[in-house]
């Protein structure tokens, strides 16, 4: 997991950037009027300046090197914070990351609560921080005392909804797979399943069959499933174990902080496990009546940072994608739509603002300037715009300046 | 919270899907076409009564730039809503990536006096082209300018969907504690600073149009007959209450020689002996402001005009020569018809000053050398730049307009706007089949399985492209 998540799908965004660079720097010349047909129009893309990146845990290498791939291909200096808690990480990125980096533009800082507090009283230029939305507003509170702009990668509850039509092993493998890696501490992961009681009864079956094939019938002896980073991060979720009824797994060591792969079943929307976004390998699903309820359920609610929808039908996940808002979406399976790097990534609302992944990482480290060259002569062409003014400058003016409107475009 | 009721009933219509159609967002945009064809005499009376502002100069700018915003989106608008198809790896070929452009939601768009029409609706085009509800707050400061947009505007819109607010600062702060899904503010960094404050408490992203001193560069090689008359243009249009005008020159003592005979020359020929007597020149919004230009008038030393009258908020066009940074000219946006000049002995020094103060809206340089102005680019930061002109850069709807730093965060302008007002959604659809292309990347993990996700997944370094 660690090799693909922290490993390849950085060097992807690093080979992306490489191969496009000289591309996204370039002047990017724009479509003028006719009064501008001898001038040079062009947005020019510059750098912001000092940017600061907040990283979480969770994917403790990948979550700052992707944004600071962005900002070193748009040309600023970076400050990184990694975050405390993975501890060994931590001290991985503070020891060896500067010696790979020239040490007068690019710095580690390390801390908790106390530091970033010190560092965000500072005026960045840019601030990209990845965590949970009560400390997102307190970044952007502190931005906005210096006017710097922000990206913030939040989260939610990711719903992922089941229609009764569907290839119930698939699904079911697809969607294990999604809420079990990285032991669910995953910013996307499927946070909670909608189905009907039906498609619940079919469910559990195929998930038991799922996790057993993925990590075997005892999961703790499986080398390839994770552990809650935190002693703090395990009681929590432990405690939402209570709600609705433990179908699968349930079963808890506090020394090696391990949760089974769990299934809650029948939990009601005002149980614990649906109060908070759970970043943890529980599963809780909530049955509905219909998709209709489902869409409800989830507009209902703050808007999360990945929508799933499971369904043969492609008119259901068509309808569920339309009248639903998220960060993204994907249909018929999970997470895999953050590994495409054509694709962005961000939040909407609670989950977030911004975006990054691949070109939209350099976009947004990128002021994009507006720029006009025109010529020192041609005077008389300004002519027509000076006072006095009459009615005749005015007709000049508008001709060379106008956008006319055309017959409506159809949709190809 | 007298405005939780208007606010969630404009939600409840948002996630009715009433603007999400095509069809809808093109009949509210031509409204609003029709808005400015039937009350442009109005406008142009009110901005008049407002702000002093000549006809021409209001047609132009709150009429007819709206105008090409509106045609610019209309044009394009079936093309910008589409969804965005993108390149797949190697794994999802048979897949379908795009990006979906959805609607924020509810936004609040709150506008300046000094482009009182303009300010809102172009904000206002992008907003409802992108699919929002719109909650439209006008200055108070151009009192009946603001009449109109309250009174006239929603008769031509939906009023479902869109709406219109007016008050003062008390208000605005009531109706800021409200959760917007997107907030649009032209105005002050001081105000730009509350409302960003106010936006992080519901995570609301922003676009902050601010402002700041916009400064002039003119080399020694230049037209200074041309100079003059584009620089007298930006700086006293709209009596100088421009975000992106010229707000001080910088150039060497020789000239500024020059410039002084040019300038008046210019100003003579906009506005003839006596300016106040023109039609062709505005007057300053208010009393306050008035007085706040007014103290500006005691730096440096009047080479030109300097004459003003309290009653009808009259400054005169007017030229101060031998400005020190230290003076109160320099210490704050002018956004008056006054042009201070700031003597500096070189370009490098001209950067240099402009680099140790806070990025401006707009910069500008006038040169006939080419590599000059490319110089200036290069070494500075700003919003916008021109060089060789004043102000025009912000016409062509190509172009992103915004700041940088203390002048404001996020762009707009054509395509800018609809995408500002837009989510961009990253969309994977995948086959409830093809289980086997899955299967390497399930737990019980293996070198193997590593390799073929690899092989699938990977993007591969190429050689260096080259500039083409």
């Amino acid at each position: 997991e660690a090799f693909f998540s922290e490993i390849l799908l950085c060097k992807n965004e690093l080979n992306v950037t490489l191969n496009n660079l000289c591309h996204w720097m370039k002047d990017e010349h724009v479509d003028k009027n006719l009064v501008m047909q001898l001038d040079s129009a062009f947005i020019r893309k510059d750098p912001y300046g000092v940017v600061l990146i907040i990283a979480p845990w969770n994917y403790p290498i990948h979550l700052f090197l992707v944004p600071l791939i962005g900002a070193i291909a748009a040309g600023n200096c970076a400050i990184i914070k990694p975050s405390e808690i993975s501890k060994n990480t931590e001290r991985l990125v503070a020891e060896t990351l500067s010696c790979y980096l020239d040490t007068d533009c690019f710095a580690v800082v390390t801390g908790g609560v106390p530091e970033t507090t010190r560092l965000l009283e500072n005026k960045f230029d840019y601030i990209f921080f990845t965590g949970i939305p009560p400390v997102g507003r307190i970044v952007m509170t502190a931005a906005a005392k210096h006017l710097t702009p922000v990206t913030l990668e939040l989260g939610g509850k990711n719903p992922c909804y089941v229609s009764d039509t569907c290839d119930v092993t698939n699904v079911a493998r697809r969607v294990a797979w999604g809420r079990f890696f990285n032991a669910g501490q995953t910013c996307i992961a499927p946070d909670y399943l909608l189905c009907t009681i039906e498609m619940q009864e079919k469910l559990m079956p195929a998930l038991r069959e799922a996790i057993t094939e993925f990590f075997g019938p005892n999961p703790r002896e499986s080398p390839d499933f994770g552990r809650i980073v935190s002693d703090k991060q395990f009681r929590r979720l432990r405690a939402l174990l209570g709600s609705g009824r433990v179908a699968l797994g349930g079963q808890t060591d506090e020394a090696e902080r391990y949760i089974a792969p769990t299934v809650l079943a029948d939990v009601q929307p005002s149980d614990p496990a649906m109060q908070e976004e759970i970043f943890g390998p529980i599963l809780p699903i909530v049955v509905i009546a219909n998709m209709d309820e489902a869409i409800d359920f989830i507009n209902a609610r703050p808007r999360p940072l990945a929508l799933y929808a499971f369904s043969c039908d492609s008119k259901i996940v068509n309808q569920v994608l339309e009248r639903t808002s998220s960060g993204g979406f994907c249909g018929n399976d999970t997470l895999m739509h953050v590994t495409l790097t054509s694709l962005p990534f961000g939040g909407i609302g609670n989950s977030g603002l911004g975006k990054y992944h691949g070109k939209f990482t350099f976009d947004t480290f990128t002021h994009h300037r507006g720029c006009l060259h025109r010529n020192m002569g041609l005077e008389t062409l300004n002519a027509p715009r000076y006072p006095p003014y009459t009615q005749q400058k005015l007709g000049l003016l508008t001709t060379t300046f106008e956008v006319k409107r055309r017959g409506t475009c159809t949709l190809l | 919270n007298p405005f939780a009721g208007l606010v969630s009933h404009l939600r409840a219509s948002w996630l009715s899907g009433k603007t999400r159609p095509m069809e809808y967002r093109v009949a509210q945009l031509e409204a609003l076409g029709h808005f400015l064809d039937d009350k442009k005499q109005q406008i142009l009376e009110a901005t008049a009564s407002d702000l002093g502002k000549p006809p021409f100069e209001a047609e132009l700018s709150e009429i007819f730039l709206c105008k090409n915003e509106l045609h610019e989106t209309l044009n394009n608008l079936s093309r910008w809503m589409k969804d965005e198809h993108v390149d797949k790896n190697l794994a999802m070929q048979l897949d379908s990536a795009f990006i979906r452009k959805d609607p924020y939601g509810v936004v609040l768009i709150i506008a300046p006096w000094n482009y009182p029409i303009h300010l809102c609706l172009v904000p206002l085009i992008g907003a409802i082209a992108a699919g929002n509800c719109v909650i439209v707050k006008p200055s108070e400061v151009s009192k009946k300018t603001e009449r109109i947009v309250a009174e006239a505007l929603p008769n031509y819109l939906d009023k479902d969907c869109f709406a219109v607010v007016t008050g003062g600062v008390q208000e605005t702060t009531k109706l800021l504690e409200n959760k917007f899904d997107y907030i649009f503010f032209t105005g002050t960094p001081p105000v730009g600073r509350i409302v960003m404050t106010a936006a992080a408490k519901h995570l609301t992203p922003v676009t902050l149009e601010l402002g700041g001193k916009n400064p002039c560069y003119v080399s020694d090689t230049c037209d200074v007959t041309n100079v003059a008359r584009r620089v007298a243009w930006g700086r006293f249009f709209n009596a100088g209450q421009t975000c992106i005008a010229p707000d001080y020159l910088l150039c060497t003592k020789e000239m500024q020689e020059k410039l002084i005979p040019a300038l008046r020359k210019a100003i003579d020929d906009f506005y003839g002996p006596n300016p106040r007597e023109s039609p062709d020149f505005g007057r300053i919004v208010s009393d306050k402001q008035f007085r706040r230009v007014q103290r500006l008038l005691g730096s440096g030393r009047v080479a030109i005009g300097g004459q003003t009258d309290e009653a009808e908020r009259y400054i005169a066009p007017t030229v101060l020569v031998d400005v020190q940074p230290s003076e109160p000219i320099m210490q704050e946006e002018i956004f008056g018809p006054i042009l201070p000049i700031v003597v500096i002995a070189n370009m490098d020094e001209a950067i240099d000053f402009i680099n140790s103060r806070e990025r401006p809206l707009a910069l500008y340089a006038f040169s006939s050398d080419d590599k000059v102005v490319n110089h200036v680019l290069e070494q500075t930061s700003s919003g916008g730049f021109c060089s060789n002109d004043t102000l025009t850069h912000m016409t062509l709807t190509s172009l992103p307009f915004g700041g940088i730093g203390n002048s404001g965060l996020g762009m707009h302008h054509g395509k800018f706007s609809f995408d500002t007002f837009s989510h961009h959604r990253g969309c994977l659809k995948r086959g409830m089949g093809w289980e086997p292309l899955n299967a390497p990347r399930y737990p019980p993990y293996s070198q193997q399985k590593f390799g073929v996700i690899r092989a699938a997944a990977k993007v591969t370094r190429k050689n260096d492209c080259t500039l083409l």
